[in-house]
C-alpha cells in the first residue's frame, strides 16, 4: 500500500515540476501566438505518457536502486572495508591512494551504468540521431557519455582520496576542450557541449553525490561538505572530451577508408 | 496486436538501457562486498516501475515534448518577432529551474555549508533567505543563458567563442569567489537541468535552427544546454561574493 501511495506522491510531485513549464507554453500559445495547438489530444497524451513515466520511474529508482546503491557507496568507502582490518592499528595508518582501487573502480562502473540510463540523454541521443540523418548513432553517443562520465567520477574520487584543489582538474579540462574544440568536426562541437550538461539529471547524482558524501566523510582531513561536492562538475566536463573523440575517431575511421 | 509487439519492444530496450546497473550492482554487491541482496521483492518491483516509466517516457517524448517545442519554435520563428522570441527563451530556462527540487535541495545544503563557514548567521531565517537567493540566482541565470542561446541561434555565432568566453568568466570568478562557494557553484552547473527540460529545449533549439534560413540544425541547433549549465557557475560565485 505504501508503494502505491509513494507512486501517487511522486506523480503529483512531477505534474507540479510541469506545471510551470505548461503555463508558460499554454500562455504563449493563446496570448502571444493567438492559435490553438495542433495535434493538441495527441500532445496531451504525450505529456501524460511522460508524466506517469517519469513518476514511475522516479519512484521505481527510490525502491529498488538509491537505497542499495547509497549503501553500497558507504560500504565501499568505509575504512574498515578498504584496509581490510578491523584492528584499531591499521585503520590508524594512513591509507595510500591505491588502497581505494575498488571505490575507483566502483565509481567508474557506477557512473557508466547509471548514464546508460539517463531519460535526458536518451532524450538528446535520440533527437541528435533524427538531426544528422542517422550519422550519429542513439548507442554512440550514449556510449561516449557514458565513458565520459565514468572516467570524470573515477578521477574525481581520486581527488577527493588526494585532497588536491578541485579547480585545478577543471581548468585543465576546460583547455583539453578549448583545444580539442579546434580539432573536432564542426557538427559535434555544439552537440559535445550539450553532453555536459545532460548527463547529469535524475539517475546519476543522488549515486554519485552518495559516493562522494561517503568517501568525503571517511577520510581524515576531508570536509564533506567541500569536498563531497565537485563529483558531479567532473561529470558534466569529461563527457565533451569523450564524445568530441568519438567524433574524431569516427571520422579518421571514415577518412582511411576512403583513402584506400 | 501491433501496439501490443511494440510495447513489448519498448520494454525490452528499456530493460537493455538498465541492464548494466543491474550487473554492476549484483557484481558489487556479490562479488566485491560478498553480501546478500537485501529486500529482493522490493528491488524487483522497483525494477519493473522503471522498466516500465522509461518506456512511457520515451513515448511521451515523440509524442508530446518533441512535437510541442518544435512546433513553438516554428511558431514564434514566423511570427518573426525577435523580442517575444527571446521573452520566450528567458521565461522557459527561469520556469523550468526555479520549481526543480535538485536545485531546492542544492540550495538549501549550500545555505548550511555557508552558516558553518560564518559567512551567514545560523539561524533558520537566514539560512531560508540564503537558499531562496542562490535559487533565485540559478534561475535568472538559466534563463539567460538560454536567451542567449537563442539570439546565438537567431545570429549565427560560432558556439565555441561564447563558450570559451563562458569558461574565461568561469576561471576569473573562482579566483575571486569564496572558496567555500566554489564546489556548490560548479556542481549548480550540472542540477539546472532536468528531465523535461531537455528535451524541450532540445527541441526549441533544432527546431529554430531548422526553420530560419541558412542555419544548420546539427551546428547550430544544439547547445542550448551547454550555456544552462553554464552561467549558474559564475551567476552562483557571483552571489557567493556578494553575500
Amino acid at each position: 500500500m505504501t508503494i502505491l501511495s509513494d507512486l501517487l506522491h511522486t506523480f503529483l510531485q512531477t505534474i507540479l515540476d510541469v506545471l510551470p513549464i505548461a503555463a508558460i507554453i499554454f500562455g504563449f500559445q493563446l496570448l502571444i501566438l493567438r492559435r490553438s495547438i495542433p495535434h493538441l489530444k495527441r500532445v496531451l497524451l504525450g505529456f501524460f505518457y511522460v508524466l506517469v513515466g517519469l513518476a514511475l520511474f522516479l519512484d521505481g529508482l527510490e525502491l529498488a536502486l538509491f537505497p542499495i546503491g547509497k549503501l553500497m557507496a558507504s560500504q565501499l568507502t568505509d575504512p574498515v572495508f578498504i584496509s581490510g582490518s578491523e584492528d584499531p592499528q591499521v585503520l590508524a595508518q594512513q591509507l595510500g591512494w591505491w588502497d581505494y582501487r575498488w571505490v575507483y573502480l566502483f565509481a567508474f562502473c557506477i557512473g557508466f551504468s547509471t548514464t546508460i540510463a539517463e531519460p535526458s540523454l536518451l532524450a538528446v541521443a535520440i533527437k541528435a540521431n533524427q538531426v544528422s540523418g542517422g550519422a550519429i548513432s542513439v548507442w554512440g553517443l550514449r556510449i561516449a557519455v557514458a565513458l565520459g562520465v565514468a572516467i570524470g567520477i573515477s578521477l574525481g574520487s581520486y581527488r577527493i582520496v588526494t585532497g588536491t584543489p578541485l579547480h585545478w582538474y577543471i581548468i585543465a579540462g576546460y583547455i583539453v576542450v578549448v583545444i580539442q574544440t579546434f580539432f573536432a568536426p564542426r557538427t559535434i562541437i555544439a552537440l559535445a557541449y550539450d553532453s555536459g550538461g545532460v548527463t547529469t539529471s535524475t539517475v546519476t547524482v543522488p549515486l554519485v553525490a552518495a559516493l562522494g558524501l561517503g568517501l568525503a566523510g571517511t577520510i581524515p582531513g576531508r570536509d564533506p561538505l567541500i569536498d563531497g561536492f565537485g563529483l558531479i562538475a567532473f561529470a558534466s566536463l569529461f563527457p565533451m572530451l569523450t564524445v568530441m573523440a568519438y567524433a574524431q575517431i569516427s571520422e579518421w575511421q571514415a577518412k582511411r577508408i576512403l583513402s584506400r | 496486436m501491433r501496439s501490443y509487439q511494440a510495447l513489448l519492444d519498448s520494454l525490452l530496450e528499456s530493460f537493455r538501457d538498465l541492464l548494466p546497473i543491474i550487473l554492476v550492482i549484483g557484481f558489487f554487491q556479490i562479488g566485491v562486498l560478498r553480501q546478500p541482496i537485501p529486500n529482493f521483492l522490493e528491488i524487483l518491483i522497483g525494477t519493473l516501475f522503471v522498466l516500465i516509466g522509461l518506456s512511457l517516457f520515451v513515448r511521451g517524448l515523440n509524442l508530446g515534448l518533441f512535437p510541442i517545442g518544435q512546433n513553438m519554435a516554428h511558431a514564434l520563428a514566423r511570427k518573426g518577432s525577435v523580442f517575444w522570441l527571446l521573452a520566450f527563451a528567458f521565461l522557459l530556462g527561469f520556469g523550468t529551474t526555479v520549481a526543480e527540487p535538485a536545485l531546492i535541495a542544492v540550495a538549501q545544503e549550500a545555505a548550511v555549508v555557508a552558516a558553518g563557514a560564518m559567512v551567514i548567521e545560523n539561524t533558520p531565517e537566514a539560512r531560508d533567505s540564503y537558499a531562496y537567493g542562490l535559487r533565485m540566482s540559478v534561475a535568472l541565470s538559466v534563463g539567460f543563458a538560454i536567451l542567449v542561446g537563442v539570439l546565438r541561434i537567431l545570429r549565427g555565432w560560432p558556439i565555441q567563442y561564447l563558450i570559451i568566453g563562458g569558461y574565461i568568466g568561469i576561471i576569473i570568478m573562482t579566483a575571486l569567489a569564496p572558496k567555500e562557494i566554489v564546489g556548490i557553484a560548479y556542481d549548480s552547473g550540472g542540477v539546472t537541468t532536468s528531465t523535461i527540460t531537455v528535451p524541450l529545449v532540445t527541441a526549441l533549439g533544432v527546431g529554430l535552427a531548422s526553420s530560419i534560413k541558412g542555419r544548420n540544425p546539427m551546428i547550430d541547433g544544439f547547445g542550448l544546454i551547454a550555456f544552462a549549465s553554464l552561467t549558474p557557475m559564475i551567476f552562483v560565485m557571483g552571489y557567493g561574493m556578494l553575500i
